[in-house]
């Protein structure tokens, strides 16, 4: 096992390293730079502020200082907010856009999981379309559309729960991980389905049955492990999208998150901002994979047994 | 029972979560109560340092937290006594004496001095600072000069003090708004021991904006400063004319997403917002009491033309394209009204002047003029290209355009959106055809539009460039002797800039908000300008009939 994890964080490196390599020079490349504005700077200031950010140095100079930066902890001053570091823009976005992603995730377990199971209890009948329609809907519906909704409705009409914030006002959090949650509920609606019907049907369930196990036995204590395979194997990269992919739960909710940075560095042309928060997510989701393949290991003895050689 | 070990816990929660919010204060009607302004923002400031941030969110923070020589009358826009008590012109209008006031403080206590003014436009103009508004402070004397590396000794800049309340500016060229520039950011003053206790004078990343470390002079000081969440300021004790200041303290709230703005003012989180979506203001226009408030801004909306390009380096293209515009219908269609209509580049009763009228909707001779160009009902063609920034807005009007030059003149356009920075490189390096392009004014003058369009300038992206509107601009207008004289001057080099169409002006920009009814003291104003001194809340306001949304719930 321990061999299995020391081998994927060694195969992480060159990964990280190209991700940086090639997000480093594809924002160069675009037309554009930080300083660029609808009132024209004059040279002399240009020349001030790219000396300021070594950006008067060349590019392969410059990508020797990143990357010597990098490796002391140090992402670099932000373009966009001076006076503040990109270490500092992700310290503050990050907890909040975790909390929410947690919850996201939460809530997408706990509706999607229950969905599902209940669905591939009775298959092909009314319990398993009606939750699935609704699965298919919740996948279909974006998080720009079904979050004004639910804010017109919770928010305004019925005045239950606040339109915006996070951790503000009492309830505020609540609207927020539903909309981010509900497209991934879906998800795992459909993936905890096909994985509980799979095993339902293998011969230790039969077993288990003709032992004369009440029927929530067999489901919880002998269906859910093996069925609930897919939908860890799926968490890993559903939280790491869960992070990267906030924007705009965040935006409609004004949520203090990491994902507005993210966008908007990129139409900012902040360089330092698009390194930092790109090699920081895809950091994340590297290791999220990694964890979430050591719970399916965990969950599934024959993948542990073969656990030395990953594939 | 097995049911309920998941469902109990899970009700529960839920009714915690919304008993808890049920029967809550709005933070309008909590801030009336205190006297605390919830004021929508727009985005998070990029900073609070005056010599460094260049944008509205920023400057509308920066000026509760410093005051400038002079400020705005919200209602007038004349300047009025800030720093300064009074000032004296001489009558060549090249000296301006300042006479500070003994009282004005910084919040630490210090008195403000003409010598922290002679420190501050120093670090302003240096080179090093980087700062992007330095050329606010140009009609000083030699400081252009001094800002360009040109010029190594700050003493022969033409700022000097004469005691510590007595500030004498020198300036190359009589400067009828210069005091008007006094509330401009970039001419504020900051507090030297404080920024030299952070880091450098010119380093534009210390700490010393932070909470805690920031030193101002105005009558709001730094309370709070959350990332993305909100910034909170509250009423200084030090500042000069605290007395008048009636608001305890004022919130602001960096809202990028106008829906979500709009929404925090319905369920009364706001007493004000930055901005109205589009599609909500006949609602909100249609209401009783409504509290959308819209009214004149200086900019205007108008497309580049490039006139070193074929077709459009003949004169009579430009025109053509410039007449078969029906601006009327344009705004009253695609735009709800909330725009006005433009004919020219400086906005009308900028300070009492009014532009030329030039152009207009005029189809029959757009034809004639497309014709004798050598494009008679469109043939022979050869094409053009309208390059805007991609955005839903822009595009409407720019597809309401083609139809009419289609309907009108029987040519083809094509139209390219471009996102954000590759639309400003296309624009600054002239990669265009033809470009939709904004213009907000810095300062209310004529002068603030029609410098643009000197030969050369940064800003001009047109390829205009005539001897005698230059010289108008830059020798005559500044010597004309009185305001009508010199708006006479301007009414001729627009004339004879509008003359030759290197832009096409569609609409006058003009600001929407949402502004609770309690909210007083806060008039419209051309610069959509705010000054806190005259805003006060009125917690007995009561609607005569039936309540605005974002009152009471």
């Amino acid at each position: 096992m321990w061999r299995f994890i020391a081998l994927r964080l060694l195969q992480a490196i060159p990964v990280i390293l190209v991700v940086i390599s090639a997000t480093f020079f594809l924002v160069r490349a675009a037309p554009g730079g930080p300083f660029a504005g609808e009132k024209a700077v004059i040279p002399e200031v240009r020349a001030a502020l790219e000396a300021q950010y070594r950006l008067d140095q060349s590019l392969p100079a410059q990508y020797v200082a990143y990357l010597g930066d990098l490796l002391q902890g140090d992402l670099g001053p932000s373009f966009k907010y001076p006076g503040r570091s990109v270490n500092e823009l992700i310290g503050a976005g990050l907890p909040v856009t975790a909390e929410l992603g947690l919850y996201a995730l939460l809530v997408a377990l706990g509706i999607g999981g229950l969905a599902g199971v209940v669905a591939s209890l009775r298959p092909n009948t009314a319990q398993d379309y009606l939750p699935m329609s609704a699965a298919m809907i919740g996948i279909c519906m974006p998080a720009f559309l079904l979050g004004p909704l639910l804010l017109l409705v919770f928010g305004i009409h019925l005045d239950w729960l606040p339109v915006s914030g996070w951790g503000d006002i009492p309830g505020d959090k609540l609207l927020p991980s539903l909309t981010l949650g509900s497209a991934y509920a879906a998800y795992v609606a459909r993936l905890s389905r096909a994985g509980m019907l799979e095993v339902l049907n293998q011969d230790y369930i039969r077993t288990a049955r003709a032992k004369g196990l009440p029927q929530w036995q067999v489901v919880v204590r002998h269906g859910l492990r093996g069925g609930l395979i897919p939908v860890v194997a799926f968490l890993g990269p559903a939280f790491a999208g869960l992070l990267s992919g906030s924007f705009v739960v965040e935006t409609i909710f004004q949520i203090p998150g990491l994902g507005r940075f993210y966008v908007q560095a990129a139409f900012n042309r902040d360089y330092t901002m698009i390194l930092g928060t790109t090699v920081f997510l895809s950091t994340l989701i590297v290791l999220f994979n990694l964890l979430s393949d050591i719970i399916a290991a965990w969950m599934n003895p024959r993948l542990r047994t073969q656990s030395g050689a990953p594939g | 029972m097995r049911r309920n070990r998941f469902t109990i816990p899970a009700l529960c929660l839920l009714a915690g979560l919304l008993g808890a919010c049920g029967g809550g204060e709005s933070n309008v009607e909590a801030g009336n109560r205190a006297g605390i302004l919830h004021y929508g923002n727009g985005t998070e400031p990029q900073g609070l340092d005056p010599h460094v941030v260049t944008g509205v969110p920023e400057s509308r923070i920066v000026h509760a937290l410093f005051e400038g020589l002079a400020v705005k009358n919200p209602y007038t826009l004349e300047p009025e006594p800030g720093v300064a008590q009074r000032w004296e012109i001489s009558d060549d209008q090249l000296t301006v004496t300042f006479f500070l006031n003994p009282e004005a403080r910084w919040s630490n206590g210090d008195a403000v001095t003409a010598g922290d003014y002679v420190w501050s436009w120093q670090r302003a103009l240096n080179p090093a600072m980087g700062n992007q508004y330095a050329y606010m402070l140009y009609p000083v004397r030699n400081a252009e000069r001094y800002a360009t590396g040109e010029l190594e000794d700050f003493g022969e800049v033409g700022v000097k003090a004469l005691d510590a309340h007595t500030l004498r500016v020198r300036l190359n060229a009589p400067t009828p708004y210069f005091i008007q520039l006094m509330d401009h950011y970039s001419t504020f003053a900051v507090h030297r021991p404080t920024i030299e206790k952070f880091g450098a004078a010119t380093d534009r990343f210390t700490r010393w904006t932070r909470v805690g470390n920031i030193v101002g002079n105005g009558a709001f000081n730094l309370k709070e400063w959350k990332l993305n969440r909100r910034i909170v300021v509250e009423k200084s004790d030090t500042y000069w004319d605290r007395e008048r200041v009636k608001l305890n303290g004022v919130v602001y709230y960096p809202i990028e997403n106008v829906s979500t703005e709009e929404r925090m003012f319905r369920v009364g989180q706001l007493h004000y917002t930055q901005n109205v979506p589009l599609d909500k203001v006949p609602v909100y226009r249609a209401m009783k009491n409504s509290p959308y408030v819209n009214a004149p801004y200086l900019g205007t909306y108008y497309y580049l033309f490039n006139t070193a390009e074929p077709p459009l380096d003949d004169v009579r293209v430009r025109e053509a394209l410039a007449l078969a515009v029906d601006r009327e219908r344009l705004l009253r269609s695609v735009l709800h009204n909330v725009y006005r209509p433009a004919y020219s580049i400086t906005p009308p009763d900028t300070l009492g002047y009014y532009p030329p009228q030039v152009i207009s909707h005029d189809p029959q001779r757009a034809r004639r003029l497309l014709a004798r160009a050598g494009y008679p009902d469109g043939r022979g063609w050869p094409g053009l290209e309208l390059v805007y920034n991609t955005s839903e807005g822009h595009r409407k009007i720019a597809v309401a355009l083609q139809q009419m030059w289609k309907n009108v003149l029987n040519i083809e356009v094509t139209l390219t959106n471009r996102e954000w920075k590759v639309y400003l490189d296309s624009v600054d390096t002239m990669n265009f055809q033809m470009a939709r392009r904004g213009w907000i004014g810095d300062y209310v003058d004529p002068n603030n539009f029609l410098d643009l369009f000197l030969c050369g300038g940064g800003n001009n992206n047109t390829g205009f460039c005539d001897p005698r509107y230059d010289d108008m601009i830059k020798r005559q207008a500044p010597r004309a002797s009185s305001r009508e004289e010199r708006y006479a001057i301007f009414h001729e080099a627009e004339t004879l800039l509008m003359e030759q169409v290197p832009i096409l002006p569609i609409y006058t920009y003009t600001s929407s908000h949402l502004i609770h009814p309690s909210v007083k003291g806060m008039p419209s104003n051309l610069m959509d300008s705010l000054n806190l001194k005259y805003v006060w809340l009125d917690a007995d306001w009561r609607a005569e009939e039936g309540d605005p949304p974002g009152g009471s719930d």
